[in-house]
């Protein structure tokens, strides 16, 4: 314990005396700062207190020389409970300072504070200043576990402390800015003007029963409760074919669930574009064959909704088939034995059985529908839903801050209040009859008008998906959809086009430079998702700690932010000092950790549910501590898992738009961002290539992964055989 | 007895609540060095639980734990020098026979060459000398559970623990398992903690046994005085058969206690202190019958011949009675009368 403590007192010390306190404009990895040692803006924290007058950077100084002289301490709990205060209140301190003494963005306690060298301000935490916290957060957490709390493991109280700071400071900390913002107005802070703001005629309107138009609010519950219906409706045909039925195709619609995984958001609404709009290829068949005007009714709630129910279906159809597999088939069984015919088993029995997963695969799809942006954005013409709304709010003409964060706040509150639904509610009201016990019977058939009802909504739908994917493919390759239908490469010769110069080969084409980036950033937010994510759920199954439920549930919080709402926050909270990310390739990277980390952390709860807990509990008590119980148990047999999380953390970075959009900079664009400005700019061609060219991407990291990953498994099962 | 070597574990006034439950309720335990100390009792009784408080894996609510004379209360698992043997041997699937027994070696820094060689000795000691290359999963059940005995033992800990290693076994396999495990212990003179709840395996492999019930310890001692001289009638029932008679206690003295059964009377030659109702104890093979002359009317109404013995249940002055008695004399008839006798010293007065 006093070792561990000692080497994060050294390395706070490093952060401390040596490293540049604050950020710097040529970055830290130019080294500029070492030339320029003793400068102001690139000294350390110390020579910021001795030489340069700033006072508030001593606390984190004296906490650290604190904790050093308490080693000498011989009473373990007694020094640990001095350690673990000196350290807290260092913590405090060094945030306080740096969130009080700012240039700009809210300065809550400005006016309270105002003294001298104040004004100026000061710039944004650097690399001192990040290592310094962190030696202090792990000196606390090393102290609070000498303390006898968390049996007396550093290890994991170090992990605990780790994973609330980071949710703290890039979940909460950019949420709390929105509701900062949110009161603000053009004169100061206002508690009243607030929720007037918030539940405005200009979100909640119904005009649209009068013939004007609805609020943005109006418009995004509805598109999200018909979608999640639909979707859901679906989605359960779908499900039913799959595990009721002798369908020969099911192979096919597995292939469905999987694709739209690696699909961005915004290409279904680009392929119905070709398809429906005013010059798409249906438009024009109709037109020619019945003589109707051609029109373009596909933007607006009608497109949307359509795209959306594209998207999600398959979402709705994978959690449905665990549902419909989950029903018993001794409960079938038992019914039809009591005289139930097949319709009277589904109705009463299945049915019954299944209505929490049906609730949960809706409740899926409504914040889904809620969240989506890249659909609207493409499609929604005159139809205005939330997430749209903010993105313009933003970055329209007159950027309103406070406008923005009430509109985010709208609708945060409803995708939060369906996700408490989801999990206070159907979470737990599951009949799901999965026992250790082997179920051998078997699931009773459909009947007849049920079996009709599956095949006739979900062939045709899957027809119409196969429809709208092989636009994609057809899109890329044609000159100018609708007017010159000729063959060619040019799409991807202007995208990705490589020249022979004089100095040897370039990457000339425009995508290079996005799509360079976009898979530099994906590939080093993928592994620290993974790593988050799964430590998390190591955490949550494995160990026992005060206040693990909010624990939990603040982790999968940020599942339920909208990505338009997290980019917000993120602009609104890393826009000034103390923490200055924006315009950097950090900042993206973070947001992609923090969005997909539920993923990461529900994966990792369910594979590690499957470990039987007394392995780990024989590795402790054979001497191995946590970290290497970890490393060299549980890591291996969780391969499977950490596939998943890697691919699926991969997939989304690269697929995400919503959030990405804010933060990108002309330095660091990334791929969907640079396709959304394709498709604003009418360049369908280069977006619907491009978009192929990421598809492509995708599947072949997905195999590559698989194979990579997958082949240390079957040696173990190699020797097995022998 | 010193308590400050290695190997002793002692529990001062150890409390464990998992939240409204309390599994433990001021727990005071001593094991001695180089003994094998079984817990007993029924499910649900806390066993578990102190097994995984001496170990570590559990804190204690308050209270000390004492492990070869240092406070190790707030130590956590991976510090403590115990080793322990889990029901589902928890054996790591993706390491061979020879690294789980290893393992515990190489983590605490030893280089893989002498853990290998450590390992395979450990292995030998329990029967399984070329197995160590190797799956967990291509080993039999009883074959897992002696890996599962030597990864806890090579680490040469100074107190083995044991919970319930014998229950993934069949019948005949767990006999020469639990011979096994006791002969390693005596020859390692290592302290071992046993938890069952089959009270004939607790008779056989214990030094001592600790009878739980209900979060406490109910009684303790070794094999023989709790099948002797139970003090309550739940001890009389849980270690071996027992028949409990009602009966008054009229007097008591030094000499023993004055009890009335059913128009009576008999001195009981053992120390008790209550009046009024109790219970008294008689062991199956304790009593004896004959088809006259004194004691207690009695009817058999059911006799089973079984070789070498007979049991009989009848029904008379005493309440219903289950008998054994050896083969020698002519078995008696199912609707007999006979006369049912004991020997007061051979009895024993617990509390009604
Ligand atoms: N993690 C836990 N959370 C809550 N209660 C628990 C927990 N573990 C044990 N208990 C409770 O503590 C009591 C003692 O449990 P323990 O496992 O020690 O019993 P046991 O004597 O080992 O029983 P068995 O013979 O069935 O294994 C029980 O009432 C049990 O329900
Ligand atoms: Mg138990």
């Amino acid at each position: 314990m006093k070792r561990t403590t000692g080497l994060w007192l050294l390395i706070g010390l490093f952060g401390y005396a040596v490293l540049p306190w604050y950020a710097l404009k040529r970055g830290f990895w130019s080294f500029e700062w070492v030339s320029q040692f003793g400068q102001q803006i690139s000294a350390s924290a110390l020579f910021q207190v001795l030489n340069f007058g700033r006072f508030w950077l001593a606390p984190a100084g004296v906490a650290l020389l604190v904790a050093a002289v308490l080693l000498t301490m011989n009473n373990p709990v007694k020094r640990s409970r001095w350690t673990a205060l000196a350290a807290l209140v260092g913590l405090i301190m060094t945030a306080l300072q740096g969130l009080i003494i700012v240039r700009g963005g809210p300065q809550a306690f400005g006016d309270f504070f105002a003294f001298g060298g104040m004004e100026n301000g000061q710039l944004g935490f650097g690399a001192g200043a990040f290592v310094l916290l962190l030696s202090l957060l792990f000196v606390l957490t090393t102290a609070i576990s000498g303390m006898g709390k968390g049996r007396g493991d550093a290890f994991v109280v170090g992990l605990i402390g780790l994973i609330i700071a980071l949710v703290g400071v890039f979940v909460f900390f950019p949420v709390v800015h929105i509701l900062i913002r949110a009161f603000e107005t053009p004169d100061g802070f206002s508690l009243t003007a607030f929720l007037p703001r918030l539940f405005s005629s200009d979100i909640w309107g119904l005009g649209c029963l009068s013939g004007t138009s609805c609020g943005p609010g109006i418009n995004s519950v509805v598109l999200a409760i018909l979608t999640g219906a639909t979707s859901t409706a679906l989605g359960l045909s779908f499900a039913l074919i799959f595990t009721r039925t002798d369908f020969r195709a099911k192979k096919l619609l597995r292939l469905l669930t999987v694709i739209p995984i690696v699909t961005p958001p915004f290409v279904i609404g680009l392929a119905l574009i070709l398809l429906f709009g005013r010059t798409g290829a249906v438009t024009g068949l109709f037109a020619d064959l019945f003589d109707v005007e051609k029109t373009r009714w596909i933007y607006g709630f009608d497109g949307v909704f359509l795209a959306q129910v594209l998207s999600f279906t398959p979402i709705a159809f994978l959690v449905l088939i665990g549902v419909v597999e989950g029903v018993s088939p001794s409960m079938e069984e038992a019914s039809q034995t009591l005289n139930a015919n097949r319709w009277q088993t589904f109705r009463y029995v299945s049915l019954p059985l299944m209505r929490p997963g049906l609730a949960n695969a809706f409740l899926l799809g409504f914040i889904e529908s809620l969240a989506d942006f890249g659909n609207p954005l493409v499609l929604g013409g005159n139809f205005d839903v939330l997430s749209t709304e903010i993105y313009f709010s933003i970055v329209g003409t007159v950027a309103d801050a406070s406008g923005t964060a009430i509109l985010s706040i709208a609708l945060l509150m409803l995708t939060l209040g369906a996700f408490i639904i989801q999990r206070q509610w159907v979470g737990k009201k599951s009949y799901a009859t999965v026992t250790g016990k082997g179920d051998s019977g078997r699931h009773s058939a459909l009947s007849k008008g049920v079996k009709t009802a599956c095949y006739a909504t979900a062939l045709p739908w899957a027809a119409f998906t196969a429809v709208v994917y092989s636009m994609i493919i057809f899109g890329s390759f044609v000159k100018l959809w609708g007017y010159n239908n000729s063959f060619t490469f040019d799409h991807y010769i202007r995208a990705f086009g490589i020249k022979h110069t004089a100095h040897g080969w370039r990457f000339s084409g425009v995508a290079w430079d996005s799509y360079f980036t976009t898979l530099t950033i994906s590939s080093i937010a993928a592994p620290l998702t993974a790593l988050l994510g799964l430590a998390t759920a190591y955490l949550l199954v494995r160990q026992k700690f005060a206040g693990k439920n909010i624990f939990e549930f603040s982790t999968m919080l940020s599942f339920a932010i909208p990505g338009t709402v997290i980019g917000v926050s993120y602009i609104l909270a890393f826009n000034f000092p103390p923490i200055e990310l924006t315009g950097t390739s950090i900042i993206l990277i973070i947001v992609f950790v923090f969005r997909n980390m539920p993923v990461g952390v529900r994966g990792g709860i369910a594979a590690m549910s499957q470990l039987d807990k007394s392995l780990d509990e024989a590795s402790i008590t054979l001497g191995a501590n946590s970290f290497t119980t970890v490393r060299r148990v549980i890591t291996p047999l969780l391969g499977p898992a950490i596939l998943a999380a890697l691919t699926y953390s991969f997939v989304r970075a690269i697929t995400s738009v919503s959030a990405v959009i804010f933060l990108v900079s002309a330095k660091h664009n990334m791929a969907t961002s640079f396709i959304v400005g394709r498709v604003e700019n009418g360049e369908f061609g280069i977006a619907i290539a491009y978009s192929a060219v990421l598809i492509v991407t995708m599947i072949t990291v997905i195999v590559l992964l698989q194979l990579l990953i997958g082949r240390r498994k079957l040696r173990a099962s190699d020797r097995v055989e022998t | 007895m010193n308590l400050n070597t290695p190997g002793s574990v002692v529990f001062e006034n150890v409390v464990k609540k998992y939240g409204e439950v309390t599994a433990l309720k001021a727990l005071n335990l001593t094991v001695e060095p180089g003994t094998l100390v079984t817990l007993l009792g029924p499910s649900g009784c806390g066993k578990t639980t102190t097994l995984r408080l001496i170990a570590g894996l559990e804190a204690a609510t308050s209270g000390k734990v004492i492990i070869g004379g240092k406070d190790v209360t707030h130590l956590s698992a991976t510090y403590r020098a115990v080793s322990m043997v889990f029901q589902s041997y928890a054996l790591f699937p993706h390491m061979t026979v020879r690294q789980n027994v290893a393992y515990g070696l190489t983590v605490k820094g030893m280089n893989k060459r002498e853990a290998a060689g450590s390992a395979d000795a450990g292995l030998e000691m329990v029967g399984l000398k070329g197995f160590g290359d190797r799956l967990p999963s291509e080993l039999s059940g009883g074959q897992q559970q002696r890996v599962a005995v030597a990864r806890a033992i090579v680490l040469e800990p100074e107190v083995l623990l044991l919970d319930e290693p014998l229950s993934n076994l069949d019948a005949k396999l767990r006999r020469h398992v639990r011979e096994e495990i006791r002969q390693i212990q005596q020859e390692l003179g290592l302290t071992a903690v046993y938890v069952t709840h089959d009270q004939e395996e607790a008779m056989a492999v214990s030094d001592r046994i600790i009878v739980m019930r209900n979060a406490e310890i109910a009684q303790e001692g070794n094999p023989h005085d709790l099948y002797e001289r139970p003090n309550s009638a739940f001890i009389a029932d849980f270690i071996g058969d027992a028949n409990l008679v009602d009966c008054e206690v009229i007097s008591t003295s030094d000499k023993g206690a004055e009890v009335a059964i059913s128009g009576q009377q008999l001195l009981i030659p053992n120390e008790f202190n209550h009046k009024g109702n109790a219970k008294l104890v008689l062991r199956p093979h304790h009593i004896q019958l004959s088809d006259g002359g004194e004691g207690f009317e009695g009817n058999i109404t059911y006799a089973a011949y079984l070789g070498n013995q007979v049991q009989y249940t009848i029904d008379g002055a005493l309440g219903p009675l289950f008998v054994i008695t050896d083969i020698t004399s002519n078995p008696f008839s199912t609707g007999q009368n006979v006369r049912i006798s004991f020997d007061p010293r051979k009895a024993r007065l617990v509390a009604g």
